[in-house]
């Protein structure tokens, strides 16, 4: 029963470990993209504005996801731990 | 009769986590650092989108007198402030009937750019940027954009700025 509950854990922490990865990537492209924008922007590209920021919108909502999912998996280690 | 509210135990406020659920905890307040960044970044992009909105139309370029022609000899440089005080530009005679001009800043870190009559460019001395003599363009070095381009008109013997190219705002 504790193995079980130790294994489940382990899992927990490694799905934890990959959404933090991915959230890292998703950071590193979205300061690429806010400074690529800005010099298009004040190279006068002003219609690459609106892309950039719609792309940067969308890789955060994507970041806001995986913490959701992040809390959601310690909320159920959790459980499974009082039980 | 009301009961207190039971307080909880002195070590309960010290050690508010269990000591499983600290690598949950440090991986959480991470993430949640993370997140944070990235929703910043997100403003960052909205504040550009936004301040592209706001700005609209630059107003209408003054138009103001440069230079006489033969005023400089060929090689020869002239600085003016166009198209305000204090934005210093840089006329240069590159041939006989040829005139050339731009904004002095550098597009990098806004240094002042000089005339390499070696070189035959526009330098910058700070970090080595070369841009165009015919264009502005970058040659070498670390600015990506180039120079803004100050178009002049010739009015009888004399040289006029009339406008700007390159600036980064709608003409």
């Amino acid at each position: 029963m504790r193995s079980s509950q130790s294994s489940k854990q382990s899992r927990g922490l490694t799905a934890i470990d990959g959404a933090m990865a991915l959230i890292v990537i998703l950071l590193m492209v979205q300061i690429w993209l806010l400074s690529a924008t800005l010099d298009a922007y004040l190279s006068g590209h002003r219609e690459v504005a609106l892309p950039g920021a719609l792309v940067s919108g969308l890789l955060f909502a994507v970041c806001g996801a995986l913490y959701l999912f992040v809390n959601r998996i310690e909320a159920s280690a959790k459980n499974d731990d009082a039980r | 009769m009301q009961s207190e509210p039971t307080r909880p135990p002195l070590w309960r406020e010290e050690f508010s986590v269990f000591k499983n659920d600290e690598r949950y905890v440090s991986r959480r307040q991470l993430i949640k650092f993370l997140t944070l960044t990235s929703m910043a970044m997100f403003v960052g992009n909205i504040w550009i989108l936004v301040r592209g909105k706001l700005q609209g139309k630059a107003p209408e370029p003054p138009v103001i007198p440069v230079a006489k022609l033969g005023e400089i000899p060929v090689g020869g440089v002239k600085l003016f402030q166009y198209p305000r005080a204090g934005e210093q530009c840089i006329l240069v005679r590159t041939g006989e009937d040829a005139y050339v001009a731009y904004s002095q800043k550098c597009t990098h870190l806004s240094c002042s750019v000089f005339y390499s009559q070696d070189s035959r460019d526009l330098v910058c001395p700070c970090h080595e940027g070369h841009f165009s003599i015919r264009d502005g363009s970058v040659l070498q070095g670390p600015p990506t954009r180039p120079l803004p381009a100050v178009t002049l008109e010739r009015r009888n013997d004399q040289l006029f700025a009339i406008g700007m190219t390159n600036t980064g705002a709608e003409q």
